[in-house]
């Protein structure tokens, strides 16, 4: 089968690779017909995250047709299409009992500090991902669900990943009717917790980022106000003069590891990996928010530590949430959301690509080339 | 060390300010407090183990299901050896880790060499896209580097022959 295949920092190819098999009583095999890439995907990409492979399949955003079953796999049936969460989740660990899907514990024997995730190197279980035609699929009965009848394919798609983390990223803001909420990164992720933040009650939304387009497509889709911290003073000072000099009552950080806007951390988190990514917006995050308010992170860092304010974050009283998104936790209402046409998530798709194009898939999402907001990857049996 | 028992409800005030409903990790967590019990749940069948699986020292075995991509091979694989006898708390883990990442990408063009195959390093760095979408920069960056390239290389030939 056609597979995208790593090679290292920045090279990426699509090969041929040996179709995946049935390994466990619970998996699933998978004929994938979307598949996203993600800005997650950049970190890995650009040799960020430990134990990334080469030889690797990436890809945690997928849809696709069951084509085969384990003898333990009771609720799917063949020919089944289904959208597959990005968290692998056993269902019966201690944390799924608590609907923290994605922090399964019987999913990832490389780390314990991160449940199983497809296609995002050893320390997330080593699981090829659904950037190919096919993917093996385990606890198949647990979290992938059968996309809903008339449901486009492209909003299936991003309820794998980009619509729960948004929305949770506002959902763990605690927001109150009538709080200013600032989001970090106008990127999908931050984007759609921009446009979640309303739905939990905002009362103001910011989006802070630097890249233009994105910024006035965050101002349009959210809606919402959107700066570009190189236009600002200081995006700390920004938000306080604001905010009656007081702060956001809510920060969400939904850049991660790739942020610009700090020499500093640009060349010990980016540059030497001395640290888990650079944590400039965590840093704009702790210190933009009011005493006493909350810091919501989705964004993702690497497993080595990162320089952030930690001082601050005592001495304002705040309080810090943070998790990988629980997509079977939020997805039965966010199907809703789709269906009643509250959210929209394919209006942030500008890219659909033949799979077999990964590599300049890959390098125009990165280097944030044509507009690009989302692109998604459409192997050849799915475009026929 | 043998953990020694204490029964709580013998403690001085143990409880008297419990609040339930002080949870800040609602709803991400739906509490059941069944951690307590320890690692004692039901767990799903095992996966067969027929690659080489390297495993956390921060828990007790190989989980239920894993990933079967790229199992370690060569020095990268027995600098990730190294790296998993360390917790996921150390430098110990994560730097050899890291180390073996770089290794293994020379690996990669080793093995590709091997096959007959030699890399398209520009085609993988997805440099069509550059050309189609960002052609003034990507030129821009080529004839930086050669200038700087041509520079260093005439530089160290006049200082060649001027010993």
């Amino acid at each position: 089968m056609l597979a995208m295949n790593y090679r290292g920092p920045l090279r990426v190819r699509i090969d041929h690779k040996p179709e995946p098999e049935i390994l466990h009583p619970q998996d699933a095999i998978v004929r994938v017909t979307r598949s996203c890439i993600c800005g997650s995907d950049l970190h890995l990409y650009n040799g960020s995250v430990p134990d990334t492979r080469v030889g690797m399949t990436f890809g945690h955003e997928f849809t696709g047709v069951v084509e085969q079953i384990g003898e333990q796999v009771e609720k799917l049936k063949v020919g089944d299409h289904i959208l597959v969460p990005f968290n692998i989740a056993c269902g019966t660990c201690v944390f799924c009992q608590q609907e923290m899907y994605g922090n399964c514990h019987e999913s990832n024997p490389q780390a314990s500090a991160v449940g199983g995730i497809f296609g995002y190197s050893h320390t997330a279980g080593g699981y090829d991902g659904g950037q190919a035609e096919y993917a093996r699929v385990p606890y198949a009965d647990v979290s992938p669900t059968v996309i809903p009848e008339g449901m486009d394919l492209d909003d299936a798609v991003l309820l794998t990943d980009v619509v729960p983390t948004g929305y949770q990223a506002a959902e763990m803001g605690g927001i109150q009717p009538g709080d200013t909420v600032v989001v970090f990164g106008a990127g999908p992720v931050g984007i759609m917790a921009a446009r979640c933040a309303w739905l939990f009650g905002a009362g103001r939304v910011i989006v802070i980022d630097c890249v233009d387009y994105r910024l006035e497509f965050a101002r349009k889709y959210a809606p919402c106000e959107a700066y570009d911290f190189r236009s600002l003073e200081d995006p700390v000072l920004f938000i306080k003069r604001t905010t009656d000099f007081l702060g956001a009552d809510v920060c969400i950080d939904a850049v991660g590891a790739e942020a610009a806007g700090s020499a500093l951390q640009t060349v010990l988190g980016r540059k030497l990996l001395m640290q888990g990514g650079a944590a400039t917006a965590l840093h704009w995050a702790i210190n933009s928010v009011k005493k006493g308010g909350i810091v919501s992170i989705v964004a993702v860092y690497g497993p080595i530590d990162a320089l952030v304010p930690v001082g601050n974050v005592v001495n304002k009283g705040l309080t810090i949430r943070a998790n990988q998104a629980s997509v079977k936790r939020l997805l039965p209402r966010l199907i809703e959301h789709v269906q009643n046409g509250i959210l929209d998530p394919k209006a942030m798709i500008t890219h659909r690509v033949p799979l077999e194009d990964v590599s300049d898939a890959y390098r125009i999402f990165s280097a944030k080339l044509d507009e690009c907001i989302k692109p998604v990857l459409i192997p050849p049996s799915a475009r026929t | 060390m043998e953990r020694k028992a204490i029964d709580p409800s013998q403690v001085k005030g143990w409880g008297v300010d419990a609040d339930p409903k002080n949870d800040p990790t609602y709803p991400m967590k739906n509490r059941n407090d069944g951690e307590h019990a320890g690692y004692s749940w039901e767990r799903p069948p095992q996966q067969p183990i027929t690659v080489e699986v390297l495993h956390s020292n921060e828990r007790p075995d190989v989980t239920s299901v894993f990933g079967t991509s790229t199992p370690p091979l060569g020095l990268s694989g027995a600098l990730r050896r190294l790296g998993f006898r360390y917790s996921e708390s150390s430098y110990g883990h994560w730097l050899p880790l890291v180390l073996a990442d770089r290794v293994s990408v020379a690996e990669g063009v080793l093995e590709d060499l091997k096959q007959g195959q030699v890399p398209n390093v520009f085609a993988e760095r997805g440099w069509k896209a550059e050309w189609e979408h960002n052609r003034t920069s990507l030129v821009r960056r080529v004839l930086v580097r050669a200038v700087l390239v041509s520079a260093a290389v005439a530089y160290l030939r006049r200082r060649r022959g001027g010993s």
